[in-house]
């Protein structure tokens, strides 16, 4: 059958606008799937993970509610909190922060403790897209640091959900860049002591983040569909003057040329996880 | 030569003290008060003009397209070199060079990106932006440098990590992460010279040394100025201004403790005087390869690995605090 409503939907969700927290999908009782347009009722969505009940399409979460699905609140112990300062004094940049703060209630891009999945112990950081495209700057680098080095100490795995937009945080110049060193060697120090890390990559996981430790895993994970890359499509499409191929920089591409171990839908990822957490106990 | 607009007034002078000159040899009058007055004047401006450039004017001179190239600093550096090419599982990328090289007798590992002069010299350097063949003929450089205890060298010149179709077929990003990772355990003294561009991880992936030094007209940042203006005011041209936002000049990375040091260049930049940008990078080169290579191997990945441990700047409180 011919399918009319495959690709874009022509009309997009009207979301809440000023005043009202943005949320990843609107806060009314339907949404509609990005992907084949269907209309879902919100608590469905909840309840099967986020995920469109037709195609699958995985909808974008925030931080906290995959810390919810992955462990119990109780018993997720989190690393001490680290804010932003403004090491350019770039303008914009602290009100870009308290914008995102206020919105998200999360000091920074990264939720980071120990916890256990599935009763195996382990250090989890969670990346969250909604703050500022959660991208790695000072305090992201820093508290993805601090998680290994416990890990370390503690001979803990590291289970890490990448999901970072442009990767860098532009507004941190080069501190931001020198976290990809920072972060590529606690997970150096970490892997070295012969000590697990998952990377879990999440739509979308891009440049810094991707070039950095979310690239070093010794499993690399993504979820169906997620974006991954280095450089951003438009900008690959702007320099090479070629057509994109079908499918580019999906999930799907990169386990298609080897660069991921598994593609792992949402609704098994608990699972998948803690089994490879529990082999390597 | 190509001229910038705001050395104009300089190059002026310097064109009538010439005429002048000339006049004077085919003359019987005595013009040397004037020539030596507008000498003084121009070695004013030169002065005035050059120590006071814009972090844009910097970028630019760093693009300068008679600015020596990794392979002519390898000429001017090194008494001897041989290129070693290929990564051993794709291809051999055009826009890395490396190899053996001797310096005042050492025998080294020299590595940096390679822009071409003129359009086919760039195509087959595809503009001086490396693939992840690139980025691996690197690290297999590196790795042989550390089996036979040898310092390496790399010279950073680079726009980015060429984005393309097949860069990310076959893993730029994972290629990048891989250069971190592994260069910053080697077991061997690194030094890292930041020579015209050192933009983002393309940069970073050769940049993990056990000192990073730039010269005077280099800039180094997470991203272009280019592209940083497009995504603030979606308007490229306006580089300038976010050139001045990144703080991406020596003077302000050394401040930041990002490098150890800067490289002087002729007044005027390296363009104006390949030789003697060459013996001044030699000079530091000399003194910062007799600092790292006293230092005991196991003490010297230690503190590589504290120098970029270091760097970040947040505060540790909680919006709870707040």
């Amino acid at each position: 059958m011919l399918n009319v409503f495959k690709g874009r939907p022509k009309y997009a969700t009207v979301r809440p606008q000023e005043g009202s927290e943005r949320k990843d999908f609107p806060d009314n009782l339907w949404t509609r799937c990005d992907s084949c347009g269907r209309m879902i009722f919100n608590k469905e969505l909840e309840k099967n993970a986020f995920l469109c009940l037709d195609c699958g399409h995985h909808f974008r979460l925030t931080g906290r509610k995959r810390l919810a699905m992955l462990t119990e609140e109780k018993d997720f112990e989190a690393l001490p909190p680290l804010l932003a300062v403004n090491p350019l004094a770039f303008p914009g940049y602290p009100e870009k922060i308290r914008q995102a703060q206020e919105q998200t209630g999360l000091d920074d891009a990264a939720i980071m403790g120990k916890t256990a999945v599935k009763g195996s112990p382990c250090i989890l950081g969670i990346i969250d897209f909604s703050f500022i495209g959660g991208s790695m700057g000072s305090v992201v680098g820093e508290q993805l640091v601090r998680g290994f080095e416990r890990a370390l100490k503690e001979r803990l795995p590291v289970v890490i959900f990448s999901g970072g937009g442009g990767g860098a945080r532009m507004h941190e110049g080069i501190f931001s860049l020198m976290q990809m060193a920072k972060t590529a060697q606690a997970v150096g120090r970490h892997s070295r002591a012969g000590l697990l890390f998952i990377s879990v990559l999440t739509h979308p996981t891009m440049g810094g983040v991707y070039a950095s430790f979310a690239s070093l895993g010794d499993v690399i994970l993504a979820e169906p569909g997620a974006l991954i890359g280095f450089a951003g499509p438009r900008i690959v499409q702007e320099t090479t003057r070629q057509e994109l191929p079908t499918g580019f920089q999906t999930a799907e591409y990169a386990l298609a040329h080897g660069m991921i171990d598994a593609i792992v839908p949402r609704s098994k990822m608990v699972d998948y996880v803690g089994r490879l957490l529990l082999w390597h106990r | 030569m190509q001229a910038f607009e705001w050395e104009k007034p300089v190059l002026a002078l310097e064109e009538r003290i010439a005429e002048l000159k000339q006049f004077v040899d085919g003359a019987e009058m005595d013009f040397s008060a004037e020539i030596s007055h507008l000498q003084r004047k121009a070695a004013k401006l030169r002065k005035e003009i050059y120590e006071n450039l814009t972090p844009f004017q910097r970028v630019t001179m760093a693009r300068h397209p008679k600015r020596p190239t990794t392979l002519d600093y390898i000429n001017l550096l090194f008494d001897e070199f041989t290129e070693l090419h290929g990564d051993r599982t794709f291809r051999d990328d055009g826009a890395i060079v490396g190899g053996l090289a001797l310096f005042e007798g050492l025998p080294v590992t020299v590595i940096g990106p390679q822009k071409g002069r003129d359009t086919k010299e760039n195509i087959a350097r595809n503009f001086g932006l490396p693939h992840p063949e690139g980025y691996r003929k690197s690290l297999r450089l590196m790795k042989q440098a550390e089996k036979f205890g040898r310092p390496i060298i790399t010279l950073i010149d680079v726009v980015g990590a060429f984005p393309g179709i097949e860069a990310e077929e076959r893993g730029q990003g994972m290629a990048i992460a891989q250069c971190i990772e592994e260069m910053s355990f080697l077991r061997t003294p690194i030094l890292s010279i930041i020579t015209g561009e050192g933009g983002s991880g393309g940069a970073l992936a050769l940049g993990v040394g056990d000192r990073v030094l730039m010269l005077e007209n280099a800039w180094y940042s997470v991203i272009s100025p280019e592209m940083c203006a497009t995504i603030l005011w979606r308007d490229s041209s306006r580089a300038a201004e976010a050139a001045e936002l990144l703080r991406l000049t020596p003077t302000d990375l050394l401040k930041f403790g990002i490098i150890d040091d800067v490289i002087t260049e002729p007044l005027g930049g390296a363009h104006r005087d390949h030789a003697f940008t060459g013996m001044q990078i030699r000079s530091f080169m000399r003194r910062y390869l007799a600092t790292i290579m006293k230092i005991p191997v196991d003490r010297l990945v230690e503190e590589r690995l504290a120098r970029f441990r270091r760097i970040g700047k947040f505060s540790e409180r909680s919006l709870a605090d707040l």
